[in-house]
């Protein structure tokens, strides 16, 4: 740890905390308040009453069905259910033992849907460990496998590439903060969440238009950051507490972060309004919608700002200074906890957007939606190098790129798996990173 | 709100397989963190491959369930030599990225339906104890006294667990008084002094990783004797608890995992307990029973936070023999 100890070190930790508690309860009464006006997208039918749920979606083509009837049932208990417009049926039963016999009734279905001839309209499902099981009917082959290779593999780059510039804008503020602090901070992905539930407390919650939300929610982000450096971070860095607590300090913020926001929003997806799913034409195999250029411009203008901020302005010198060589930079005269603060500033803001961006790729916000990119995140500043900011963007990028090329050969439900074993495969070569210089290894 | 049902359901927590597996689980934790200084954040990475290995033994290669425990410990040894490999000679924080990272490509493997005749997908695996219990010694029914009455078989996964973690402690214990214990430490206080007086530290390091991750597994492996093995529960958060758990017994020090797991498991348990029941006669009145269950974690990871600042060393341990050097 190399920021320097004041003398007056001993402001009460406690009141620290009970700082960050009062903002989390605050938080917490936000969401209260934001809760009614936006509606719950986990709608099943008829399954309210009954404890335990087969659900599963119809599909032909690739195409949701609608309107097929299923009916489950074990001899004991029958029960029914027709498909919605995306495809989804969902069957309330009394009980998970034994075997459910599911039946896809073949009369149902509408005219101009084709059925292979080899397909099963029953199939068996058994409970696990949950209360719910998932049982898909798949009719005819998905649309893609006629889509050539090439074609494929265009559309996946600028998928990723997209994915990339969106995981840059966390991944940056990660690794300044590392730069900066010494602090691997494993409530960065809550940050993210927080922006983007900052979205939807003022688009859906308040009701001001998409456009005015945006920006508010990354004000509100950056605030966070300030809050969070202010009430947490620096109190404990005057304590002198080393880089590995408040790492696992880190932790229980983000585990504390997490479940406060999923009190907030229950465990449903929900979506921010203005986005939109239809496909610009025109662009080939490229499947592209308006808000991903836009998220995509959005992510270039932000990153192209922030490489300008970062190597031209006086502050942006003084950071990267400090980043080298914190002790050396408080001896030239550079306040460094003004400009650790900047960067948590900055940091909270790169990363609030970023949840924004990352709840229209996805689509949806859901309370541990930075989480599950955390890791990602996190194999971006180390591929790149860490502590650098133009590291953890190349390594970004490079992961966007993996995640979603990686499947064209391996099932998409590992396709996080491949970037993280590549980040694993990287620290065997070289664990400086593309951009990192060997020192900072130790 | 019945009281006597709270307090009976929490302590009966002190017994839950559960509960046996996270005591190993810290154990285990407490070799790599608190004797080596290594920044295990791979946990439940460590569980999934112990409890994993033994169900795949028993229900895809129907081997008996001896054979399945030594696989699934031997899995945990790869695992640990996968991860030590590239990262010990690293910083610390090199360590900790990697083992996260690895558990949760571990998860996603077991997760995805790539697998699923072996692993069982996002349903996990069951039916697989049946040669465990048929080896039980105990006689059949259900007995016990006050909230510790189980079944026959459960009173067997508890035997085995409570012997288990009996072995283990005597082994922590005897080991880190040993040179070999010294040197470890010396390791976790200053590598560099160390690697002066002729050690190999990378092969010290490799060892320490080795052998708590096989404690580690041991404790996945108690667990799904007792549950089904299912890949949501071993998630990172999962890591985090066990860490917690260490935490609060005390990283350096014997039986401070063994009380810190079980203290974990059973404020959790009253709290998940308790809190739905005050919301129930109306003391909480901004909270729903789900989110009252939320706010157990809430405070699980605020603990965490209070624990890492104002008591780093822990409930057992000294402030001499504080684990965060660096």
């Amino acid at each position: 740890m190399a920021i320097i100890r004041t003398s007056h070190a001993g402001r009460s930790p406690s009141r620290a905390v009970s700082l960050v508690l009062a903002g989390l309860f605050s938080v917490a009464l936000l969401f209260g308040l934001a809760a009614p006006a936006a509606a719950d997208t986990t709608d099943d039918e008829g399954g309210e009453s009954l404890p335990f749920t087969i659900s599963g979606n119809v599909r032909s083509g690739g195409e949701p069905v609608e309107g097929a009837e299923i009916a489950a049932s074990n001899g004991d208990f029958e029960g029914e259910a027709v498909t919605d417009d995306k495809g989804r049926f969902s069957i309330g039963v009394p009980t998970k033992d034994g075997t459910w016999t599911l039946v896809l009734d073949e009369d149902s279905l509408p005219s101009g849907v084709s059925v292979p001839d080899d397909f099963v309209f029953e199939q068996e499902v058994t409970f696990g460990n949950t209360s719910t099981v998932t049982k898909n009917f798949t009719l005819g082959a998905a649309e893609r496998s006629t889509v050539s290779f090439f074609d494929q593999l265009l559309s996946r780059t600028v998928n990723g590439l997209n994915f990339g510039l969106m995981l840059a804008l966390a991944a940056i503020g990660l690794s300044l903060v590392f730069g900066t602090t010494g602090l691997s901070n494993f409530a960065h992905g809550e940050m993210v969440t927080f922006g983007a539930l900052m979205a939807l407390l003022f688009s859906a919650g308040v009701g001001l238009p998409i456009w005015l939300a945006i920006p508010l929610a990354v004000i509100v982000s950056a605030l966070f950051g300030l809050g969070m450096d202010a009430g947490i971070w620096r109190p404990l860095r005057r304590k002198g507490i080393g880089t590995v607590q408040l790492m696992i300090v880190s932790i229980g913020l983000s585990l504390a972060l997490r479940y406060v926001f999923q009190m907030g929003i229950g465990g449903g997806t929900r979506q921010l309004p203005g986005g939109t799913t239809a496909v610009i034409p025109g662009l080939g195999p490229i499947r592209l919608t308006m808000t991903d250029v836009i998220s995509m411009g959005v992510s270039i203008v932000v990153i192209a700002l922030f490489a300008w901020w970062l190597m031209r302005t006086r502050i942006g010198r003084a950071t990267r200074a400090v980043s080298d060589n914190p002790s050396l930079a408080a001896a030239s005269g550079i306040d460094v906890d003004a400009v650790v603060r900047v960067v948590w500033v900055m940091a909270a803001a790169l990363a609030g957007l970023s949840g924004v961006l990352w709840a229209y790729f996805r689509p949806g916000i859901k309370w541990d939606m930075g989480t599950s990119i955390l890791l990602l995140m996190f194999a971006a500043v180390t591929l790149g190098g860490l502590g650098t900011a133009f590291g953890a963007l190349v390594g970004s990028i490079i992961v966007g790129l993996l995640v979603e090329i990686s499947t064209l050969w391996i099932p998409s439900d590992l396709k996080y798996a491949g970037a993280l074993v590549v980040l694993i495969v990287i620290m065997l070569f070289r664990p400086q990173g593309i951009l990192g210089r060997r020192e900072r290894i130790g | 709100m019945n009281i006597l049902q709270i307090l009976s359901n929490t302590l009966a927590q002190i017994l839950a397989p559960a509960t046996l597996g996270y005591v190993l689980a810290a154990i285990g934790l407490s070799v790599h963190f608190g004797f080596a200084g290594l920044l295990n954040m791979g946990v439940a990475g460590f569980m999934a491959i112990g409890a994993y290995g033994f169900a795949i033994s028993i229900l895809t290669f129907g081997l008996p369930w001896p054979v399945a425990v030594l696989i699934g410990l031997g899995a945990a040894v790869v695992f640990a030599l996968i991860m030590g490999i590239p990262t010990l000679r690293l910083r610390g924080d090199y360590l900790a990225i990697v083992t996260i990272a690895a558990a949760e490509v571990l998860r996603l493997l077991f997760l995805t339906s790539a697998f699923r005749r072996q692993t069982g997908s996002a349903d996990g695996l069951s039916g697989f104890q049946s040669g465990f219990r048929a080896s039980n010694p105990l006689p059949p029914g259900r007995w016990g006294f006050g909230p510790w009455t189980y079944q026959s078989d459960q009173w067997w996964v508890i035997i085995v667990g409570i012997i288990t973690i009996a072995i283990a402690v005597l082994l922590v214990w005897l080991l880190m008084r040993s040179p070999w214990g010294r040197v470890i430490r010396g390791i976790r206080e200053d590598e560099d002094a160390v690697r002066s007086l002729g050690k190999n530290v990378f092969s010290y390091k490799m060892q320490a990783l080795i052998f708590g991750g096989v404690i580690i597994a041991a404790g996945g492996i108690v667990t799904a004797m007792g549950t089904n093995v299912n890949p949501n529960v071993y998630v990172t958060s999962q890591t985090f608890y066990v860490w917690t758990a260490l935490l609060l017994g005390g990283a350096a020090t014997i039986f401070g995992p063994v009380l810190g797991a079980v203290l974990f498991w059973v404020v959790r348990a009253f709290l998940s307990n308790l809190l739905p029941a005050l919301v129930d006669i109306g003391w909480l009145p901004f909270l729903t029973a789900e989110q009252s269950q939320m706010l157990v974690f809430v405070l699980v990871g605020v603990a965490l936070m209070l624990l890492v600042i104002f008591r780093p060393q822990g409930i057992l341990g000294s402030k001499k023999e504080l684990t965060f050097v660096r």
